[in-house]
């Protein structure tokens, strides 16, 4: 069975729920810690969502300098699929696995809603198991998530299709070009601010119009993950 | 002891909600002072003599660490007041 870790920082909030997205997808959970410089074997990485460190210094930026970075950073340019979840993506970012930065969202406030996305890149190791452009509903809920990349740069990864998800219907954040999340050139490290974990098993999702909190969109985030470790 | 103060701000041509919040309060003030921008501070406080080298060391922090360079711009570097500098000793 892949085995998949989840590291856990200090602020982190979310990296229980990502452990039960991993176990519901088919995988074993791994929990590792910040301060440690072992990734105890696993496959695949997840950098869960919360607010390491209170988001001092800026969202994700002290906890981008932990120990265990060192070894994410190895592990990310070594193929090994990495998997920012908002606070993870904003560590990503700062730690320059992925492009752009995450900035306060452009209206002031905080937002947690069901956010509708397009998965426009189906070819990354999370997102193998989508259709191409299938549209997706997951939870979003950040106040630093405005996706900002220098006008070169954009044109860039607009260019390479590394846009792996784009909002739709509503900006919740004042994201350039509507993004929400993005790949790194291999493909295999992602990031993106609304949280998949939180879509994963009828009950505790969002509403569809079948029945209140049946939204299961987020599962196929993990399963291509494995899929993608089986097939390697 | 030798303080040197390190001055970031979010990119100008980007929004910051923080300034624009605090712009809108001082209007409902009654403030002439049309637009605010809010950055960071920092001090860093070390032993030794406050020199050149003092400063680079400084500089590259700021640009490395304490800023974002994608999001922010490092806007000043010096000794705190009152600390005499060997840049202009």
């Amino acid at each position: 069975m892949s085995r998949i870790g989840v590291i856990t920082f200090p602020g982190s909030l979310d990296d229980r729920d990502a452990q039960r997205a991993v176990r519901i997808a088919g995988a074993e959970p791994v929990a590792l810690w910040h301060g440690s410089h072992s990734l105890e074997g696993v496959d695949a990485l997840v950098l869960p969502g919360g607010f390491s460190y209170g988001d001092y210094l800026r969202a994700g930026a002290i906890a981008s300098l932990s120990p265990i970075m060192a070894e994410v950073v190895d592990a990310a340019n070594g193929g090994m699929p990495v998997l920012g979840i908002c606070n993870g993506f904003q560590m990503l970012a700062e730690a320059r696995l992925l492009p752009g930065g995450l900035i306060r969202n452009d209206h002031g406030a905080f937002i947690c809603r069901d956010q509708r996305l397009r998965v426009e890149n189906v070819s990354t190791a999370w997102t193998s198991q989508f259709a191409a452009n299938a549209e997706i509903t997951i939870p979003l809920k950040n106040g630093e998530g405005g996706f900002i990349a220098p006008a070169d740069e954009l044109a860039r990864i607009e260019g390479e299709g590394r846009v792996v998800f784009r909002y739709l219907e509503v900006n919740p954040n004042g994201s350039l070009n509507d993004i929400a999340g993005v790949t790194n050139e291999r493909g295999n490290v992602v990031g993106l601010m609304p949280h998949p974990e939180h879509a994963v098993e009828a009950g505790f999702g969002p509403d569809t119009d079948d029945a209140m909190r049946s939204g299961t969109d987020g599962l196929t985030i993990f399963t291509s993950a494995i899929a993608a470790l089986v097939a390697a | 002891m030798p303080i040197i103060v390190v001055e970031v701000m979010p990119k100008a041509e980007l929004l910051d909600p923080q300034g624009k919040a605090v712009a809108g309060a001082l209007a409902r003030r009654g403030s002439s002072f049309t637009n605010v921008r809010l950055g960071k501070r920092f001090e860093l406080s070390f032993e030794g003599t406050a020199d050149d080298a003092a400063l680079v060391e400084a500089r590259e922090l700021a640009e490395q660490m304490l800023s974002n360079s994608v999001i922010e711009d490092v806007v000043s570097v010096h000794f705190a007041a009152g600390v005499s500098s060997g840049a202009v000793a």
